[in-house]
């Protein structure tokens, strides 16, 4: 199977789901004519023009609002936020709006939104360009949140959420968006909310989103020379999550290490730890291990950097740990 | 207007009664710019309302009875009890929502323009919001992207003077919403908000220009808001004297004085009006306060579509 880069295949997401769709628009900052800053946007402008294709004022209040209001009344709007940080400019019309509209109307409108934006750091940005908000997200009810670890999920995910009548915060690790992968051409769709079971493995699962896929992978490698075996689960969605796929896992492995590269306090990690203790505890042989990126901003040297995020030799630490005793 | 004011004056009576489910803020005073200028709006066209959402809502012809029903927080609301006074909607009759959030409305209706025009329908929307919104950043992200985009938005920020407790001249620099329009290169407007006929010339204006694809504008209709923020509000931190001033330029009135005179109607054909209004909200409160609570099992229905 051909082989395209992450960012080619959202790109191609978006062109075949605005040639299916004639109310399906994207809009934000730099999106039109330079094709997004990370270049997802390529080529839209030309194929749909500038009433699909919408370069914004530098507003994030107004971008979210016109997404809020374009799904209001019947179109599908696929906004875009530079940087996931920017998106606390516009965080009143994300959570009181678009999360809560359907709920306070008693079910009598929809939200179809789909929010794009690049997460975490890892490019020397600094704490300004490099959050991950995710869990701040999946906390709010109404909203869905998407995490995809690989170009064809990037693309079959993105479809997804399109075509989805509820707010998707749809999340792009910015260092994954070079990354390449087959990803079949044409109507390929990856179905909101369920994980995917990446490598099977009977001694320790290991539950992780995004970028953190590949370097539970990278990690599950070193360890099998050891003779521990690894099962990797993305979990793609992170809310809904698929708990299923991660209890079936548990129940064979009896060890857990979830890894999450946002922080660890209060983070997304927490959420899937805490519902692992609670539905399958009498399977657990060992506490359940977080692997997070440390609290603190994100500094802009690298080698900070780097000190605070996770790395694959946490990951193989943690699930060293687990098998321990 | 008649209709609006004895909404209002009838939820003041079910909180007395300890039927209010939380709060309500009244629009006596304003009626004129509600009905004014929802007069101007043609089918297939949206609103986006406020906190002091009721008189918009009764201006496009909801009924008063199920409005009543969301307020008592009983199963006939319009949003099943789970909105409350301050997210009132009909999307059917074009009414986007009221909003809790002060400005929150505004990019929405900028949002439903630009929906409205990329599915070629020659709508307007009318954006209602209070003067303390116009400062906001919203408000000035909003009459940007709208201006820039030429958008199909009618802006009506009725000014009725006060904040929950600040008054427009001590919070708004500039003096003037409607100067505020100029920033942004589009119309603005200022008018007496309690002349109904004044605010449907202004209303129609602007819709027309817009649907002649003109882009937006703004139009600042001066008011007063006769009740207290909410029917929460206990202290009334504003002078009698100009709560008084206010309630002798009442626009009901002023609207009555001026059908008799003109000879557009006769003092029996208002009468006649006032029992009608009489009827109809006595009927909506029966009908409110015989609706049931909502079935508790809705409490977690509805989150996600």
């Amino acid at each position: 199977m051909r082989q395209i880069s992450f960012a080619v295949a959202l790109n191609e997401a978006l062109k075949e789901e605005m040639r299916r769709d004639p109310v399906v628009f994207v809009a934000g900052e730099d999106i039109g004519k330079m094709g997004g800053l990370f270049k997802v946007t390529q080529g839209l402008l030309e194929e749909f023009g500038a009433g699909r294709v919408l370069d914004t004022p530098i507003s994030e209040a107004a971008i979210a609002g016109l997404g809020v209001g374009g799904a209001l009344v019947g179109t599908r709007p696929v906004i875009e936020f530079q940087f996931l940080d920017f998106i606390t400019i516009a965080m009143d019309q994300i959570i009181n709006h678009a999360a809560k509209l359907r709920y306070m109307t008693g079910g009598m409108v929809s939200v179809p939104l789909v929010i794009r934006a690049p997460v975490c750091g890892g490019i020397g940005l600094g704490a300004q360009h490099s959050q991950s908000l995710e869990a701040w997200f999946v906390h709010v009810p109404g909203i869905k949140v998407v995490m995809p670890a690989t170009p064809r999920d990037a693309k079959g995910l993105l479809k997804s959420a399109i075509r989805d009548d509820n707010p998707v915060l749809f999340l792009e690790h910015r260092r994954l968006y070079a990354a390449t992968g087959e990803v079949p051409s044409g109507d390929h769709m990856v179905p909101l909310g369920t994980a995917e079971v990446k490598r099977e493995g009977s001694d320790v699962t290991v539950v992780a989103t995004g970028r953190t896929v590949s370097l539970a992978l990278a990690a599950a490698d070193r360890l099998s020379e050891q003779a521990i075996k690894i099962e990797v689960i993305d979990l793609r969605t992170l809310k809904p999550f698929d708990m299923q796929t991660i209890s079936n896992s548990v129940g064979k492995t009896n060890r857990v290490v979830v890894v999450n590269d946002g922080w660890r306090t209060c983070g997304y990690a927490a959420e899937i730890v805490a519902s692992i203790q609670s539905e399958c505890f009498y399977d657990l042989d060992f506490p359940v291990q977080r692997v997070c990126n440390k609290d603190a901003p994100m500094p802009a040297a690298a080698a900070l950097e780097r000190s605070l995020m996770v790395s694959e030799e946490q990951i193989v630490a943690a699930c060293s740990a687990a098998m321990s005793s | 207007m008649c209709l609006i004011r004895a909404f209002e004056r009838e939820i003041h009576v079910l909180n007395k009664d300890g039927l209010v489910s939380g709060t309500a803020h009244l629009y006596i005073g304003m009626e004129a710019i509600a009905v004014g200028a929802c007069a101007a709006m043609a089918d297939g066209d949206f609103l986006t309302s406020t906190h002091r959402g009721h008189g918009h809502c009764i201006a496009r012809h909801l009924d008063p009875a199920r409005m009543m029903a969301e307020i008592l927080g009983r199963s006939d609301g319009y949003c099943r009890g789970k909105g409350g006074s301050m997210h009132i909607t009909d999307r059917s009759k074009g009414v986007l929502g009221a909003d809790g959030i002060v400005g929150g409305g505004i990019p929405i209706a900028v949002g439903a323009a630009y929906g409205l025009r990329l599915m070629n329908k020659s709508s307007v929307v009318f954006c209602f919001f209070g003067e303390g919104a116009s400062n906001q950043g919203s408000f000035h992200e909003a009459l940007n992207l709208a201006a820039i985009q030429r958008l199909s938005v009618v802006f009506i920020c009725e000014n009725n003077q006060w904040a929950l407790s600040a008054p427009f001249v001590a919070t708004t620099a500039g003096g003037s919403v409607a100067k505020r329009a100029a920033a942004y290169g589009i119309v603005g407007e200022e008018v007496d908000g309690n002349d109904i006929d004044a605010v449907f010339a202004a209303a129609t204006r602007a819709a027309g220009r817009a649907r002649e694809g003109l882009g937006p504008a703004l139009i600042e209709c001066q008011s007063y808001r006769w009740e207290g923020h909410s029917i929460f509000t206990r202290q009334e931190i504003r002078q009698q004297e100009e709560i008084d001033d206010w309630k002798r330029r009442d626009p009901i009135e002023r609207c009555r004085r001026k059908l008799i005179e003109t000879q557009m109607a006769s003092a029996e054909d208002l009468a006649l009006i006032e029992t009608e209004v009489g009827a109809e909200i006595a009927r909506a409160a029966e009908f409110a306060k015989s609706s049931p609570n909502p079935d508790e099992s809705s409490a977690l229905e509805d989150i996600y579509a």
